[in-house]
């Protein structure tokens, strides 16, 4: 049989973490040399995955099935598609990065990664799962560890609160979308929690019309919609610099992907009757979340809402229902998932240094953090959706698509632009450059290799991206056009 | 040999940008090796641009020296490259301007590195949005220019450096929002953003679109590209972001933001609005008219009021260009006629010698700056003594800027004005007192700057223009002169393209 | 050589002088000198040689040297370029070269060439003079050289260019180009000593004067060129053209003719400083004497009126002579007569030397306006070749004067007496005699004094053109402006040669060398000479026997030669009248004056000029400088503009604002809240686990996974 690359992608983070508990809570360098080669495979293997996709034959493929609960149909049934391979290979950069980066991590590391790394083996369920059963089993798995490791190495002040918030919105929100779930396996009559088998199962259009918003804002909760997006900043704000990387980098991501495969995949009829009302929803993600991101204060915060903010965008591109659109939407979540990423990153280097994120207590960091401000920089191009880096090649489609079905909407839309443009040069402007306060002169201390590796290859890939969109956006299209066909238009 | 014939374009394109990349791994306190390196990179550029300039043929009509790759497949946008009479005087302009530049700033010695690098990308950028025969790679040029030029200016600017800087950013950014969607629109409209092929697609659509009725889609998307374009150009009253702009930004800055981005705006006028747009054109002349003499009257009333000297040549930057909107605009009422070539043949001669005139006054400005570390006007005074010979340039070069007959600027106002009188008499005769006023200005700087008591605290302080500033302006000057006494070289592949295209 | 490649070289030695001594010989003064005298010679050279050949051409007129090249491309057609010796530029290339060659030889001595450096010279200021100890040990105060010589003589030669670019041009642009070029170094030159203030304003005050009337002047070339499709004088001036131009009706009922001839009279107006625009022309006199020579006598001012006369075809298209003046023509006529008048009464009034001769030149000029107005074409063009060389005449003499003032300036050492001041000066005949001839000799010219000078010929014809037509007006204010001319012509000529030296300094002055004498004999000989080349044939005895050659040649180069106005006594009664009689008052009134005090013609009206500075300041200066500053640029720019901007700003910050704290905060959140208080519980709950034993984490994970797989399952069940 074939080589199951798939389920060892799955499961190396979780088998890695469980080795990482096992060894003795001081060994930490080895922890983290462990967790990092762990990391380091998953990657090796998403890569493998991502360009040994076969763009031509499309559909699903790397599958492997394996019975599970057969009794109720459940099956472990991996494979990825167009629009799952980019999420993979994302998931494997945050992963390594985001090891990298809490390098420096001294407070019980070996929990720490462990934590993240059942994380991330959640993540990497959900996005290659074709059983909806286990995509929920996958999708918990995810979540939880957040809880812990927010409120456990989270920012002492609102840990509590931020943790305990964030898993409860998920958790109800899952609850909600697990109804609309159930349901479809009920209705479907098919006794199968297999995902290929009911999206043809053709549920008639009041059940979807009624359940599409269940399984959808329940999804879409964790990919931030408003107006369930509140957990997001504020879990942001507490997280630990490595988890708000995953957190804003794959987890919402989660979100709106399972949104989209649940809701829209399996329901094409409620998810066209619902559009209107998602796109305006998603609209006022994207200009509500610019301007609030625009006054924030807290440099951590200004992330967060920008996020909501380009998650909105995500939600625009799928509530078109046309090619470009969703098209842009995949695209999206793979060019966020590296920006958002890479700002935690450097926001955290900057609080590790100055022990502070208020923006105006901030000063002259280029001085001292070269890599950082570049890379923050380049981020920041990208967010404000500059063309040549990966968020236009992303945001175009999208616009594209919100013209063929709401021009007034893509009009709207385009004033976050401008919003994120000014709030993004003006957080560049008063944390990096500028006067450096006296109290830092000379207490920001210089970051290590890894750091720097962090950030150049995240910033790199974005770049990449912008410039030649061929790396990624054909084999989107391909995970489009099946999504196109279960929606009945070409 | 063969492939740089086969590639003058992108290699002209991208070997800045590229350059800029192999500047990254110098070591960054080289900085004598950055300068140079940076130099030859830029002089690259000009020696295709000669080269492209002697192997072009003004007298076939259409784009030449064209190349496409693939881009973005998915919404069908290419890179798609090619040069025309009207592109190829605003590629020399760029890359003659740009070593210019670059050797300007040689006396930087604040994060070399940085500040080359951002120069190189600068000039990719902006070669791109003349090259680019696809919408969507014109605007990815046309926004990208912004990024380096907002460094630059927030970076290595002067005092009130962060104001001007965002706001240049920000308002130019706000005023592509429209050129952004309009293009999106024309994409899902067309299924393609390669010029050639919207110039008639879009011209000869009929119907309704979208629901409402095909001229007032044209009409919004019209001031979508107008708006874009007349902030970029200045036309008044989207002004007021140049002067603070310029005064703030580096000598080399202000030399090219003056030089040359102010003439994306007016290319973008030529490239994209008149052939896209040419019945809404012929409508709105009239208000872009009664705009582009505003430029010029308030222009130079600002330029006279100022007690800035870079500030009182930013602003002389609003009174030229408005005669390049004032040719843009009789073209687009009487397109087609000869009044309307020479209107046209007067604004695109203007975009050129506004470049050379304006980035040399910024130069000279800059020099006078660095040796007395003020710009108040009030603080000169009787410098001539001082500084002979700087003197002597500066008089050639205001002289140029205030349109002295036999030098360059002279010819294109004389054939805007020429061109613009029969069709927008009134505005012409208006504009006029621009140049009047126009006068006015020059000669008060010069008056304070180097005539007037002399201010004694100067004596003994001040050096005299050194060889590398002499080097610098030298090219200008001959230029400025050439083109003022023959200026048929340049002219007659304007004017060609010019008839060719209008 | 052949004729028109000549002619294309005759301005180019002078903008090489240019060229050269800016770029290379600046330092050296010998040098600079050398070429640029050199250049002015060559292009003289050439010059005659261009004249003798036109005096040999058969109706010159008809078949003119010309020849064209292109320059600009324009459209599917081209814009030439090129140059055009008809009559008209032939007789003005003749007085252009004669002039501009002398001053610069002028110009040599003027500046003190071969003296030694001053003590204490600046650039930007006139030489203080120098010490020197001679053999015994005496210190001597002698005249310095100047400072920026090298640069005098480079601008001279752009000068040069410029107005000989001007003369054989065969279009209206490149005449436009010399015209402004002119402009340019009138600018320079005035503001050659610019380390004085009243230098440094009356420059800008002259370009920008004078630019009010380019700005129309190029409107006008704008028009003309759009309606006729061309600027060259051939093309223009054919039949069919000017008849077109004038049947088509332009603005304010003036056919397009007329109004393009308007509107280049008022380049005229301008640069030959009439009024209004006159107020720049006296305030010129601050630049050196050559300076005002040029600008003020041979060149420039010349150059207003050379290009009405040019344009006469056009502004008198479709008038004949008897018939009424057209609008246009009236204007002119008016302008030129009233100027005559009222430029001539503020000279009385004045006791600079030069500024006596600023406003005399501005009279005359108005005279040749007039002579044009009234259709009196060759009259214009006689008196203007005339006046150029009188008026150098007596501006080099002048310079002569001053020169010789202030070497007794610098013998007595007073340095606070003013060397122009006339009433500084008196019985200088005596210490300068070559100049005080000379000047005599110019002053009759201007005067007009009978048969003798050149003046009174080409006055003489003006008087008789503007009687016969029946231009009673005209001809009377001309008239008494000749008399004021003759009388104050006169009081200079008492008050600065007769009489007895009414200061030290003038005891002390002395002639000054060749380089500035000689000028003033050749340019005598023409004020002269000059006049009889123009005699009309029925004057009584002298009619005829000299052949009337100006009339012939300068008349052909129209169309159709103007008739020869019949004699009339009348005006040569009058004119011979008014000349002497001013001539005798003037000696009569200044003869025993010995102060401005006794000088019972010192009104201020007159002495202020009418006060137009002061009023132009109010009206005009002041407003537009408020208008510059403080509305364009404060209020408008900075205020309204930039206000409205940062409008969109604050707007932006102000709903990103609410919408966090009026909105976001509460309502959203407080949906949030609701899960806050249920947190606080929880968070109570599990606090006491919360001591970081991992193994206990675990568990808590564990059972929720465990509750939910359980409810899941208990839901499939049910199944």
């Amino acid at each position: 049989m074939v080589f199951p690359i798939l389920s060892v992608i799955v499961f190396t983070p979780l088998v890695a973490s469980v080795l990482i508990l096992l060894m003795p809570a001081e060994r930490k360098t080895e922890v983290r040399m462990l967790a990092l080669a762990a990391a380091i495979f998953a990657l090796l293997l998403s890569i493998w995955v991502y360009f040994n996709y076969d763009q031509a034959a499309a559909g699903y493929q790397f599958v492997e099935k394996y019975q599970w609960l057969p009794v109720l149909g459940i099956s472990l049934h991996l494979g990825v598609d167009g629009l799952t391979a980019p999420l993979v290979l994302l998931t494997g950069v945050v992963m390594v990065t985001g090891v990298m980066i809490s390098w420096n991590l001294d407070d019980r590391p070996r929990e720490f990664f462990a934590f993240l790394f059942i994380l991330a083996s959640g993540v990497f369920g959900v996005f290659v799962s074709l059983d909806l059963f286990m995509l929920f089993f996958f999708y918990e798995i995810a979540v939880f560890p957040m809880y812990l490791l927010i409120s456990i190495w989270g920012w002492v002040k609102t840990r509590e609160y931020a943790a305990m918030k964030l898993t409860l919105y998920l958790f109800i929100g899952s609850v909600v979308a697990l109804v609309g779930a159930l349901a479809m396996y009920f209705a479907s009559g098919l006794q199968t929690f297999d995902m290929l088998a009911l999206q043809n199962a053709n549920f008639p259009p009041q059940f979807q019309h009624l359940w599409f918003p269940f399984v959808f804002l329940g999804f879409a909760v964790l990919g931030g919609i408003f107006p369930f997006h509140n957990w997001s900043p504020d879990g942001h704000v507490a997280a630990p610099t490595a988890v708000s990387m995953f957190h804003a980098g794959v987890l919402m991501k989660l979100g709106a992907f399972a949104a989209l495969r649940v809701g829209i995949m399996l329901l094409p009829e409620g998810a066209k009757y619902w559009a209107g009302w998602i796109m305006g929803l998603a609209l006022v993600n994207v200009v509500y979340g610019a301007f609030i991101a625009m006054v924030q204060t807290d440099f951590k915060y200004v992330i967060g809402f920008s996020s909501v903010s380009h998650m909105g965008l995500v939600m625009l591109g799928f509530s078109t229902l046309t090619k470009e659109g969703l098209t842009g939407a995949g695209v999206q979540m793979f060019s966020h998932g590296i920006m958002t990423a890479l700002f935690f990153a450097v926001v955290g280097m900057v609080y590790d240094r100055a022990h502070t994120r208020e923006i105006p207590k901030l000063g002259g960091m280029s001085k001292y953090l070269t890599w950082p401000t570049i890379g923050f920089i380049i981020g920041g191009l990208v967010s404000m959706g500059m063309p040549g880096f990966s968020g236009f090649v992303a945001e175009f489609p999208i616009f594209m698509g919100i013209w063929q079905v709401r021009p007034w909407v893509a009009i709207l839309a385009a004033i976050s632009i401008v919003i994120t443009a000014s709030y993004i040069m003006l957080v560049i402007r008063r944390v990096f450059f500028g006067q450096v306060p006296e109290e830092f002169e000379g207490h920001i201390g210089p970051i290590n290799a890894l750091d720097k590796v962090a950030i150049g290859f995240l910033s790199v890939l974005m770049i990449g991206l912008g410039m030649f969109p061929a790396l990624m956006v054909p084999m989107v299209q391909t995970g489009v056009e099946n999504v196109l066909r279960l929606l009945g238009g070409a | 040999m063969d492939f740089i014939a086969n590639h003058l374009l992108t290699l002209i394109l991208f070997f800045p940008a590229l350059s800029a990349l192999v500047i990254l791994f110098l070591p960054r306190d080289e900085m004598k090796l950055i300068r140079w390196t940076a130099l030859i990179a830029s002089l690259v550029p000009f020696v295709l641009t000669l080269v492209l300039w002697l192997r072009f043929d003004p007298n076939i009509s259409g784009f030449q020296f064209q190349e496409q790759y693939t881009w973005y497949e998915a919404i069908h946008s290419t890179l798609h490259l090619g040069v025309d009479g009207l592109s190829l005087t605003m590629v020399l302009l760029t890359t003659l301007l740009m070593p210019l530049a670059i050797l300007a700033s040689f006396k930087i010695t604040d994060r070399v590195k940085a500040f080359m690098m951002l120069f190189l990308f600068l000039e990719t950028g902006m070669l791109g949005v003349f090259l680019a025969l696809d919408l969507l790679i014109f605007f990815v040029f046309w926004e990208i220019g912004l990024v380096p030029m907002y460094f630059l200016i927030n970076q290595w600017g002067s005092a009130n450096k962060d104001y001007a800087s965002l706001k240049f950013m920000i308002y130019t950014m706000g005023g592509s929002l429209g050129l952004l969607l309009a293009i999106q629109m024309l994409g899902v409209l067309f299924q393609t953003y390669d010029l050639p092929v919207l110039y008639e697609k879009w011209n000869s659509i009929q119907g309704s679109l979208m629901g409402y009725p095909v001229s007032t889609v044209k009409t919004v998307a019209f001031w979508a590209f107008v708006i874009a374009f007349a902030i970029k150009v200045p036309i008044w009253p989207f002004h007021t972001w140049l002067p603070d702009a310029h005064t703030e930004a580096p000598t080399a800055g202000s030399m090219i933001l003056a030089g040359v981005m102010l003439k994306l705006g007016a290319y973008g006028f030529l490239r994209l609005v008149l052939p896209l747009y040419p019945v809404e054109a012929k409508h709105f002349a009239g208000a872009l008219a009664v705009l582009a003499t505003a430029a010029i009257i308030f222009g130079a009333f600002a330029a006279y009021g100022q007690t800035d000297f870079k500030r009182l040549v930013a602003y002389s930057s609003v009174n030229h260009m408005g005669f390049v909107v004032l040719g843009i605009a009789a073209a687009a009422y009487a397109a087609g006629t000869t009044n309307a070539h020479i209107a046209l043949d007067g604004a695109i001669l203007q975009m050129f010698n506004h470049g050379i005139s304006a980035a040399g006054m910024f130069f000279l400005v800059g020099a006078i700056y660095e040796r007395t570390h003020t710009r108040d006007l009030s603080q000169f005074g009787g410098l001539f003594p001082l500084i002979p010979i700087y003197g002597g340039i500066l008089i050639f070069t205001s002289m140029a800027s205030l349109g002295l007959p036999g030098l360059n600027g002279f010819i294109s106002e004389f054939l805007v004005v020429r061109g613009a009188w029969p069709i927008l008499t009134i505005y012409t005769a208006i504009s006029m007192l621009g140049l009047l006023f126009t006068g006015a200005y020059i000669l008060r700087g010069i008056k304070m700057v180097l005539h007037g008591p002399l201010n004694e605290k100067w004596v003994g302080h001040l050096t005299d223009i050194t060889k590398r500033e002499i080097i610098v302006m030298a090219p200008l000057m001959v230029l400025i002169l050439w083109i003022g006494l023959w200026p048929a070289w340049i002219l007659n592949v304007i004017n060609k393209a010019v008839v060719m295209l209008f | 050589m052949a004729t028109v490649s000549l002619i294309w070289l005759i301005p180019l030695p002078p903008l090489l002088a240019f060229f050269l001594i800016v770029l290379f010989t600046n330092k050296n003064k010998t040098l600079s000198h050398i070429i640029a005298v050199g250049a002015a010679f060559l292009s003289w050279l050439g010059g005659m040689l261009v004249f003798v050949r036109a005096l040999g051409v058969e109706h010159l007129g008809q078949h003119p040297f010309a020849s064209a090249i292109n320059w600009l491309p324009i459209g599917d057609s081209w814009f030439k370029i090129g140059v055009l010796i008809d009559p008209l530029s032939a007789a003005t290339l003749f007085f252009a070269a004669w002039t501009i060659f002398m001053i610069f030889l002028y110009s040599v001595g003027y500046q003190n060439f071969g003296q030694p450096q001053g003590d204490h010279d600046v650039m930007g200021l006139p030489p203080h003079g120098a010490t020197i100890v001679d053999e015994h040990g005496h210190k001597h105060q002698v005249p310095s050289v100047e400072p920026m010589y090298s640069r005098f003589f480079a601008f001279l030669g752009l000068f040069a260019f410029g107005m000989y670019t001007l003369v054989v041009s065969d279009n209206l642009l490149t005449l436009f180009v010399g015209w402004e070029i002119m402009g340019l170094c009138s600018y320079l030159l005035i503001g050659f000593w610019y380390g004085k203030k009243s230098a440094r304003d009356a420059a800008i005050k002259a370009f920008m004067t004078t630019r009010v009337g380019d700005v129309f002047m190029l409107l006008g070339i704008a028009f003309l060129y759009s309606a006729t499709g061309t600027l060259s004088f051939r093309q223009i001036f054919r039949e069919e053209t000017l008849h077109a131009l004038a049947s088509t009706p332009a603005f304010f009922g003036l056919s397009a003719a007329g109004a393009i001839g308007l509107l280049l009279f008022i380049g005229t107006v301008g640069k030959s400083a009439q009024w209004p625009l006159h107020v720049w022309l006296p305030d010129a006199m601050e630049g050196p004497t050559p300076v005002s020579a040029m600008i003020h006598a041979a060149t420039m001012v010349s150059a207003g009126v050379y290009a009405v006369i040019r344009m006469f075809p056009l502004v008198s298209a479709g008038w004949h002579e008897g018939m009424p003046l057209n609008p246009t023509m009236s204007i002119i006529a008016f302008i030129g007569a009233f100027t005559a008048l009222f430029a001539a009464t503020i000279a009385v009034a004045q006791n600079d030397i030069k500024r006596v001769l600023a406003y005399s030149t501005i009279s005359q000029l108005g005279y040749m306006i007039a002579a044009i107005g009234i259709g009196a074409y060759v009259a214009a063009a006689f008196h203007l070749i005339t006046h150029a060389f009188f008026k150098a005449l007596l501006f080099l003499g002048s310079g002569s004067v001053i020169h010789g003032m202030e070497h007794g300036v610098l013998h007595t050492g007073d340095h606070k007496l003013d060397p122009q001041d006339m009433f500084n000066m008196g019985g200088l005949r005596k210490k300068m005699p070559i100049t005080f001839w000379t000047f005599l000799i110019g002053g009759f010219a201007l005067s007009g004094f009978p048969v003798l000078t050149a003046g009174f010929w080409s006055k003489d014809e003006i008087f008789a053109d503007a009687f016969a037509n029946g231009h009673s007006a005209v001809f009377i204010t001309l008239a008494v402006a000749a008399f004021l001319t003759a009388f104050y012509t006169m009081r200079q000529i008492t008050l600065t040669f007769l009489g007895e030296p009414r200061t030290k300094a003038a005891e002390h002055a002395q002639e000054t060398p060749w380089t500035m004498t000689v000028p003033l004999i050749v340019l005598a000989f023409f004020a002269i000479s000059y006049g009889w080349v123009g005699i009309p044939e029925h004057f009584p005895l002298l009619g005829g026997l000299i052949p009337n050659w100006f009339h012939e040649f300068i008349g052909s180069t129209l169309a159709e030669v103007p008739a020869a106005v019949p004699f009339n006594i009348v005006p040569l009664l009058t004119s011979l009248t008014v000349a002497l009689g001013g001539l005798f008052f003037g000696w009569l009134a200044y003869r025993k004056v010995k102060s401005p005090a006794e000088d019972r013609l010192q009104i201020p009206l007159l002495k202020n000029k009418y006060y137009f500075d002061e009023a132009y300041n109010f009206l005009f200066v002041r407003p537009a400088f408020w208008v510059a500053e403080t509305l364009v640029y404060k209020w408008m720019d900075k205020g309204l503009i930039d206000g409205i901007l940062h409008a969109f700003g604050k707007v932006a910050m102000f709903l990103g604002t609410n919408f966090r704290s009026k909105f976001d905060a509460p309502v959203v959140n407080g949906f949030g809240d609701l899960v806050g208080e249920s947190t606080k519980k929880f968070g109570a709950m599990i606090r006491p686990i919360q001591t970081g034993r991992i193994q206990q984490y675990m568990l808590a994970s564990l059972t929720v996974l465990i509750v939910v797989g359980g409810l899941l399952y208990y839901l499939l069940v049910l199944a």
